[in-house]
């Protein structure tokens, strides 16, 4: 159906364009979203269309995040690249180092004359996107954050109190245990996105660095610092776990998430935009979450999680006028109204506190119950510099890097510390790559 | 092995026959090669805004990277099981299909049948086939006592593959065992079992010497094809892991050039597979294009 609709959209796209019979400017955004965030960017976009007779904003559909940011960059090379394009975070610190490619938001801004005011962002969503001076890069356009789903059900049958659930690493492995020895289910917990959850966010959340120089935020001579003691002893932890059925591996990305839908694991990590997915999968039984659990003699531990998802990135060498659409769309995109029909109707965060509190106000938290922790967990404390977010070069490959050694864990075949001195060594020779190149 | 020779009496026209294969050539073959010979001596950011010349340092990096040495070792024995089992199993089907009397055609077009299927498809199928939590196949191995898991184990990821590669090459090395062996005389059978040899010694004298040429054509074709077009499957199914347990060559071509968009590195291991392909080529034309007869 959506492939139906795209290719409608585009011969109609295609019909205008040819007759020319338009005074509009046409702004291309290409994005990443599927499905039925894709037709919700649609109806964003439509949204945008009819409050103005100006610019016209076309959404391209161009598969995966990869994949979307790949065409960017090649068509950038070609010199066809589109107005706006979706980029992941992990790409963040490739697209700010292009700095004859990408147009900052601050100044885009800036430059049209548009009432834009960073503070209406909720800071841990922009800290990830900011540059040194606080600047606004990108603008944030679906950001989630990992969360704990809990199988209501499983946990009532073995016996465990689904009211306060476990805080910390120590309660919660005993929780998974107990699933597991009581027979309420044959695997404790399991994760999805490794290197995002449980050592990214982890570091965060403990308030503690992933790398050097701010988490590369300061500088890009930074080294990765994966394989200090805290990170070792929750893989070694987690390894530990996995011998028993504590804990269970299923694959990489969100590949583990049919084992908690299917009631094989009764606990699983994964983002706050999966919630609607997991709401529509777990068909026999009740779902409860909590926030990520936190080592509690770690001092500064629960710090504040940081985001995953995508920001707007605005590429130059289009005509000056143009520019302005695509400031008018920003203003527009950032408006309270549209930002918390996107909220609410995806699972993904309020990039805006103004969005936030009209969701309340429209009662979205009450009926919805647990949608509002993830934006709680986010914002639990002022950021750090080690919990702002992540400025990696090639960070690509190093996830594959923190998954290819992680997996060498499960399987057995190293120790945490082995595992993680690898990954660390190998990430920094990516680093240095990165550094050489830019 | 001519007999005649055409002789054209123009040199124009020849030329003016050969050139659209010549320009298709160059444009898609020639040219991109030489791109990416280029760009292996390069280091660039994604966007192309500043490029340095590196010689052969990218080269060195890739030769010095343990990760690319083991994607090596991975790729040699994914291709060698790929290709071992793919022809002994399409030499089976081959000799047995070959046998068949009533519903020949039928027996044959399942057997071609998976060659039709995409390699992602393929990949798929197998991968759910295998799947920890819901696989069917798995469900039947742990009723066996096995616990196969290709998402934690690296063997069994592995395997996985190997098996999802093979079963997609078995139909076409079918269709060529299958007409190596039609175009064995009947006579030569016939003799033989009246000097007194049985089925199994009749297989190991008289079909495999005959079909020697057709096993080393397809030999360096399904090498080729385990290299180069497996490329689906892996992305389908274990993206490489666990651990690099199935990163083979051109999969981290791939991955290095297009998602992590170091176009340098990617093309270096572009250009070493380009010299990989050449050598099997340069075999297939020394070593079996005079033997097998077409």
């Amino acid at each position: 159906m959506t492939s139906s609709k795209m290719l409608f959209g585009s011969a109609l796209a295609l019909v205008m364009a040819s007759t020319g019979a338009m005074a509009q400017t046409e702004i291309t955004w290409w994005h990443a979203m599927g499905g039925e965030l894709g037709q919700k960017v649609e109806e964003i976009a439509d949204g945008f269309n009819k409050t103005q007779s100006d610019f016209k904003v076309v959404p391209v559909y161009k598969g995966n995040y990869a994949e979307t940011m790949t065409s960017a960059i090649a068509a950038f090379r070609a010199g066809e690249q589109p107005h706006i394009v979706q980029v992941f975070e992990v790409g963040t610190a490739t697209m700010m180092a292009a700095k004859g490619a990408i147009y900052p938001v601050y100044k885009l801004m800036e430059d049209s004359g548009q009432d834009f005011d960073q503070s209406a962002f909720l800071p841990s969503v922009i800290s990830y996107y900011v540059d040194d001076d606080g600047n606004l890069l990108s603008l944030p356009f679906n950001s989630s954050t990992p969360i704990v789903y809990y199988n209501k059900t499983a946990m009532e049958k073995a016996g465990l109190d689904t009211e306060t659930l476990p805080k910390t690493w120590g309660e919660f492995g005993e929780a998974a245990k107990k699933i597991v020895s009581s027979g309420a289910a044959p695997c404790g917990f399991t994760t999805t996105w490794q290197s995002w959850i449980q050592l990214e966010n982890f570091s965060a959340w403990h308030n503690t660095p992933f790398a050097t120089q701010n988490n590369g935020y300061a500088g890009l001579d930074t080294e990765l610092e994966i394989n200090g003691e805290l990170p070792v002893r929750h893989i070694s932890d987690m390894a530990e776990w996995a011998k028993d059925g504590t804990f269970k591996y299923g694959g990489r990305q969100s590949n583990a998430n049919p084992m908690f839908f299917s009631g094989e694991c009764a606990i699983n990590m994964a983002s706050s935009a999966s919630r609607a997915g997991v709401l529509a999968n777990a068909k026999d039984f009740d779902v409860t979450y909590g926030m990520l659990p936190y080592y509690e003699d770690v001092d500064g531990a629960p710090q504040n999680s940081i985001i995953g998802g995508a920001t707007l990135w605005v590429l130059q060498g289009h005509p000056e006028d143009q520019y302005k659409g695509v400031a008018e769309f920003f203003s527009y995109l950032s408006k309270p109204e549209v930002q918390a029909d996107w909220h609410q109707s995806t699972g993904y965060l309020p990039i805006t506190t103004a969005a936030y509190e009209l969701s309340e106000k429209q009662g979205y938290y009450k009926e919805n119950p647990g949608a509002d922790l993830p934006i709680k967990q986010m914002t639990l404390n002022k950021p750090t510099p080690n919990s702002r977010g992540l400025r990696l070069g090639n960070f690509v490959q190093i996830r594959d890097v923190v998954n290819e050694e992680l997996e060498n864990v499960w399987s057995g075949s190293k120790t945490p510390q082995e595992a993680l001195d690898a990954a660390t060594e190998r990430g920094n020779e990516l680093l240095r790559r990165f550094e050489a190149a830019n | 092995m001519q007999t005649k020779r055409v002789v054209f009496r123009h040199t124009f026209l020849p030329y003016l026959l050969c050139l659209p294969q010549l320009a298709i050539t160059l444009v898609f073959f020639i040219w991109p090669a030489l791109q990416a010979i280029r760009q292996s001596m390069l280091q660039q950011d994604a966007f192309g805004l500043s490029t340095t010349f590196v010689g052969l340092a990218n080269f060195r990096t890739l030769l010095r990277d343990p990760s690319y040495l083991s994607s090596v070792h991975v790729t040699i024995i994914f291709s060698v099981a790929t290709a071992a089992l793919a022809m002994s199993l399409a030499l089976l089907f081959a000799v047995v299909a070959d046998r068949v009397i009533r519903g020949t055609n039928t027996y044959r077009t399942v057997l071609i049948w998976p060659y039709a299927v995409a390699p992602a498809v393929a990949g798929v199928l197998w991968y759910f086939l295998f799947n920890p939590s819901i696989g069917i196949a798995t469900y039947a191995l742990a009723q066996l006592g096995i616990d196969f898991n290709p998402v934690i184990s690296s063997t069994d990821a592995l395997i996985m593959v190997v098996i999802a590669a093979a079963w997609k090459q078995v139909s076409y090395n079918f269709l060529f065992f299958l007409a190596g062996l039609q175009a064995i005389p009947n006579s030569v059978f016939e003799a033989a079992a009246i000097d007194g040899a049985g089925p199994m010694k009749r297989f190991w004298t008289i079909v495999l010497p005959l079909l020697s040429p057709t096993t080393f054509f397809l030999l360096v074709v399904n090498m080729v094809y385990a290299f180069f077009e497996t490329f689906a499957i892996i992305h389908a199914t274990t993206q490489g892991g666990p651990g690099q347990s199935t990163s083979i060559l051109v999969y981290k071509v791939w991955r290095d050039g297009f998602v992590a968009q170091d176009l340098g590195g990617s093309a270096a291991q572009s250009v070493v597979l380009m010299t990989i392909v050449i050598a099997l080529t340069v075999i297939q034309f020394r070593f079996v294009e005079r033997r097998v007869e077409y």
